[in-house]
């Protein structure tokens, strides 16, 4: 009996891209539950957006570089991409600032390098500096969470506001807006109050925003479900949130009038989502054990250093990309010993 | 209880071994014809000492060459050599190569056995010899000849001799039902190595599942009231049946990186070896058959047998019941190292120590290849501590160099890597492919240094003949002038 | 100011002409790297009549990198990546790269005339004057010049078949370059 003939090994894999990204995506879902219920449906409409351009984008793009579509776009790599940066940017974001985003993010940051695998720059992250050096005004609209008395709005509000930039006839625009929480922080400081005196402000809740530090609750569990799953090392979230909680401590031991609790850096902002979902993407990180260990460390640093004496109140999407930088280098130097040679 | 080290990476791999496990060993029906393929390893092509018509005699010798890593191949049972012709052989290459056939008669006559009266009282040297000539290598699967392996040489000291029981690959059970079946024979066959290498300490390692095993081995040291054998337990984690793995943990040594296990005073064998070694040196009888575990979903049934060296495996197929629709590929060897056969006339080797029918579902019948996201699960599964990322980029852009520096040839080829990674990437295709062409581009610029030798050797002669000739020329027109000016002077005298 | 340049600039200029003399390396090394890249098959396909006269006129500049066609393709990119230029495809006006041969002299034709003696550049032909003649195939390097030289057309390039000491394990199948 004749047989075809296969190279070794013959095992199935027990992996595969498209169930990394699938999971990454079901642990995004209880923040993004979160998101929902503290600041509306906003959100939901802004990621439906992003994954539909981007899916088309990237389609489109396959078909110019002769590649298979249909089972490249199974990797759900352009959805997670779409995801991330749909959720990092303002929920009252104009339409077009998702789509500018998302198209750079993806044929720009991700296809040019190569596609999947090959960038070294992480795409959403990309996609998000671009727009937040690009389009400043819109880029820091942000939404009041809706228990803090600003006006609910409702599905057809919503649709308008995203697609047409209206807001309901008796609805004005800074009565809905209002600063994040390090926003906040960073321009009280700036006006001489103290950080205890700062922290007594409605905005605050019991570690950072109110409403925010659920979001960051829901990342944070969603993370953790993904480090039970091994779809990502403990080494880059345990080394960003060191680096950054360490040195907002060492800070604020020093003077903590000046410089806020490590617990509210921890909770604030993009920590918990940059520590789980963003650092960790493989592609732009550092490879090795050790290397992804020092790679944390330096985004936490690099986050608490920009947003205490840098430019902007949250610091994630630099921080990132700067490391990403830096990855190759981290790489080199943190080379395991083979087994049989000296070191 | 002996103390056991762990080496990087590794896998908990489905071990499917109750397939095979639970049933006694099968001695398997004699086949009507016998096949030897000539080449034994790269670059030893063994000589028949028999033409066709012949008759030989079960542990007759058929073949045997000179080379100094050949051992001699002996005809499992009495018949006619039919010829000496070109088949298809058990390579991963599938390529055809010259074999000894031979047609069995049914009697099974065999070469009267000449065993030894007491090894103990033999030099080391004559039990190598005894063992070369028993035709015995390594059964664990790389066949490496038994005897040059207890001839390490003066410069290396030995200290421990480590029986391989760990059977770490998927559906291989044969080890352990012979550990079961024969633990005397394994003991022995121990203690006959530990003296042929003057060594005082032997461990055997299986894996800690096996233990009916354990037990069968730990009662017949007992017996054998040899306190320097021990019999250990290790955590089944593929490959730790790898000869440098299965060192680090037994002992914590690494094996030197280029260099072989005797470098750090140990010598590893296969229990397999020993039963052989057993029953060459107090049975006098030659390696003619082995245990093989014929398994796999596209079986109808699945078992250990004993084998003939040389049976086709399509007899032990059929004496496992036939196949079952659902049979996709036929393995030698297991999941993860095993090669693919192409057909099932093929001969066993004595290197053959799992035949596995895989059905469809036991094995990946299509990839879904991605790029590399670099996310660095094969680093982390390797038991080299290699980076295999690394070595897929520049294997891939065909950097040579750049593998070397990666340490290239120090992959067991194991497969860890390639079955973890998400985008299931083909890794060792390639670095099987880049150590090819390494070895290939090695071989060339050797052939070209030769060349070039040859060639300005030719130019340099070429050039004196070129001078030797202008320089007889040169004499002899000197000659003829001085002629000519000894006549001219002659004629001017008269 | 400009004086002190001129004279510092004059200072290492003298330093670099005697470092020029003084520690001049006898010889050309890059034409021994070139050559060392080349396969030695002293075939003259490339024009020039052996491989260290290629080697020698690639260093002066008055041949291309891509004329070897034994090298093949990857001899081409060695070249290209050791000076430091663009690979390119290999010219075909210089041949084509084919599977390695080795010559076979058919015995019943030969006459013994040691013609192709002669031509061949690595001396892997053995035989005299009319005894027969024969080509050590471990030797013989497939440069073909033995061929013409024949006056009874008696030797023949025989592709080296694949067997398990040259079998080589194939690359996977490459999806995308």
């Amino acid at each position: 009996m004749k047989f075809s003939t296969v190279m070794s090994p013959h095992l199935q894999p027990v992996n595969s891209v498209d169930r990394v990204m699938l999971q990454v995506l079901l642990a995004l879902i209880p923040g993004i539950a979160a998101m929902t219920w503290f600041f509306g449906i906003g959100v939901l409409i802004n990621i439906a957006l992003a994954v539909v351009v981007a899916l088309l984008a990237e389609a489109s793009i396959l078909g110019l570089r002769g590649r298979p579509i249909g089972s490249t776009l199974k990797d759900l790599s352009a959805v997670v991409t779409a995801v991330l940066l749909a959720i990092s940017l303002p929920v009252i974001a104009p339409w077009w600032i998702t789509v500018v985003g998302i198209l750079f993010a993806i044929v720009i940051a991700k296809h040019l390098y190569g596609g999947l695998g090959y960038n070294p720059f992480n795409p959403a992250m990309a996609g998000y500096v671009l727009l937040l050096v690009s389009f400043p005004m819109q880029m820091t609209a942000w939404l009041a969470p809706i228990e803090l008395g600003s006006v609910a709005l409702n599905e057809v509000d919503w649709l308008k506001l995203i697609f047409l930039e209206q807001l309901p006839a008796n609805i004005e625009f800074d009565a809905i807006t209002m600063a994040t929480p390090l926003d906040s922080v960073r321009t009280q400081l700036g006006l001489g109050r103290s950080v205890p005196e700062i922290k007594t402000d409605s905005v605050f809740g019991l570690l950072a925003g109110k409403g925010w530090e659920w979001v960051a609750g829901g990342y944070l569990i969603g993370g953790l479900w993904l480090m039970w799953r091994k779809i990502i090392g403990w080494q880059i979230p345990v080394g960003l949130l060191l680096g950054l909680g360490l040195f907002a401590s060492i800070c604020y031991a020093i003077d903590n009038n000046q410089f806020a609790a490590p617990s509210f850096h921890l909770v604030a902002g993009a920590t918990m989502l940059g520590a789980f979902f963003i650092a960790t993407d493989p592609v732009t990180a550092a490879t090795s054990v050790n290397g992804r260990l020092i790679y944390g460390l330096l985004i936490g640093s690099l986050v608490y250093i920009i947003r205490v004496w840098g430019g902007y109140p949250d610091a994630m999407a630099f921080a990132v990309l700067l490391a990403n930088l830096t990855a190759p280098a981290i790489d080199y130097f943190t080379r395991p010993r083979v087994f049989g040679q000296k070191a | 209880m002996l103390k056991t080290w762990r080496f990087h990476g590794g896998l908990r791999l489905p071990a499917h071994k109750n397939l095979s496990a639970h049933r006694p060993i099968v001695n398997a029906e004699l086949p009507k014809q016998l096949t030897y393929p000539l080449q034994q390893r790269p670059g030893v092509q063994l000589k028949a000492t028999v033409a066709p018509g012949d008759t030989v005699l079960r542990g007759q010798i058929i073949a045997d060459s000179d080379h100094f890593l050949a051992t001699p191949l002996h005809a499992a049972s009495s018949g006619t050599v039919k010829s000496i012709e070109d088949r298809i052989i058990p390579h991963p290459s599938g390529l055809s190569d010259p074999c000894i056939i031979i047609d069995t008669d049914g009697h099974d006559e065999a070469l009267p056995p000449e065993p030894v009266e007491d090894y103990r009282l033999e030099p080391a040297a004559t039990l190598r010899s005894k063992i070369r000539q028993a035709g015995i290598v390594g059964l664990g699967g790389a066949a490496f000849p038994t005897s040059i392996k207890l001839n390490p040489g003066p410069q290396r000291h030995i200290d421990t001799l480590i029986l391989n029981g760990a059977e770490c690959e998927p559906y291989i059970t044969c080890d352990n039902v012979l550990m079961q079946a024969e633990p005397d024979a394994i003991v022995q066959g121990a203690l006959i190595l530990m003296h042929a290498l003057q060594v005082g300490d032997g461990i055997i390692a299986v894996e800690d599942h096996m233990t009916e095993a354990f037990q069968a081995l730990s009662a017949a040291i007992e017996q054998s009231r040899d306190r320097r054998l021990t019999v250990v337990k290790i955590p089944a984690l593929y490959p730790t049946g790898g000869e440098k793995q299965l060192i680090r943990v037994v002992t914590g040594k690494e094996t030197p990186s280029g260099g072989i296990p005797a470098d750090v005073g140990v010598i590893c064998q296969n229990v397999g070896t020993a039963a052989a070694v057993y029953n060459a040196i107090c049975r006098g009888l030659p390696l003619t058959e082995r245990v093989v575990t014929v398994t796999g979903q596209g079986l109808k049934q699945q078992q250990n047998m004993r084998a003939r060296i040389g049976t086709p495996i399509s007899d032990l197929i059929n004496q496992c019941g036939g196949y079952q629709d659902s049979v996709e590929r036929l393995i030698m060897g297991g999941p993860m190292m095993g090669f693919a056969l192409p057909e099932d006339d093929i001969p066993i080797v004595k290197a053959t120590n799992c035949i596995l029918a895989a059905a469809g579902s036991e094995v990946a019948t299509s990839k879904e290849t991605r790029p590399c996201i670099r996310c660095g699960d094969c680093a982390k599964a390797c038991p080299v501590d290699l980076l295999p990322q690394q070595l897929y980029w520049h294997s891939r852009a065909g950097n040579l160099e750049k593998c070397k520096e990666f340490s290239l040839f120090d992959c067991i080829e194991c497969g860890c890597c390639e079955v973890v990674c998400p985008s299931q990437i083909p890794l060792v295709q390639y670095y099987r492919a880049a150590k090819s062409k390494t070895i290939a581009k090695a071989k060339e610029a050797e052939k070209a240094a030769i060349a070039k030798r040859r060639h300005d050797f030719l130019l340099e002669r070429k050039a004196r003949e070129q001078a030797e000739r202008a320089e007889r020329s040169r004499r002899k027109k000197e000659a003829l002038a001085k002629l000519k000016a000894a006549e001219t002077a002659t004629e001017g005298a008269e | 100011m400009i004086l002190i340049i001129c004279i510092t600039f004059a200072v290492f200029g003298v330093i670099l002409g005697f470092s020029a003399i003084y520690f001049r390396v006898e010889g050309d090394p890059i034409v021994d790297k070139i050559e060392a890249i080349l396969p030695q098959t002293q075939c003259g396909q490339c024009s020039f009549p052996g491989c260290r006269p290629y080697a020698e006129a690639i260093a002066a500049g008055d041949a291309d990198i891509n004329q070897c066609p034994p090298g093949g393709q990857d001899g081409v990119e060695a070249l290209a990546d050791l000076l430091g230029v663009e690979a390119k495809p290999l010219n075909a006006e210089f041949g084509e790269e084919k599977p390695k041969s080795v010559a076979v002299i058919i015995e019943d034709l030969c006459i013994g005339c040691t013609k192709c003696i002669q031509a061949c550049p690595v001396d892997a032909i053995l035989g005299s004057a009319k005894m027969m003649h024969t080509v050590i195939a471990d030797e013989c390097t497939g440069c073909e010049l033995c061929v013409d030289p024949c006056p009874v057309d008696c030797i023949v390039m025989e592709p080296i078949p694949e067997d398990l000491n040259n079998w080589q394990w194939p690359e996977p199948v490459k999806k995308y370059a």
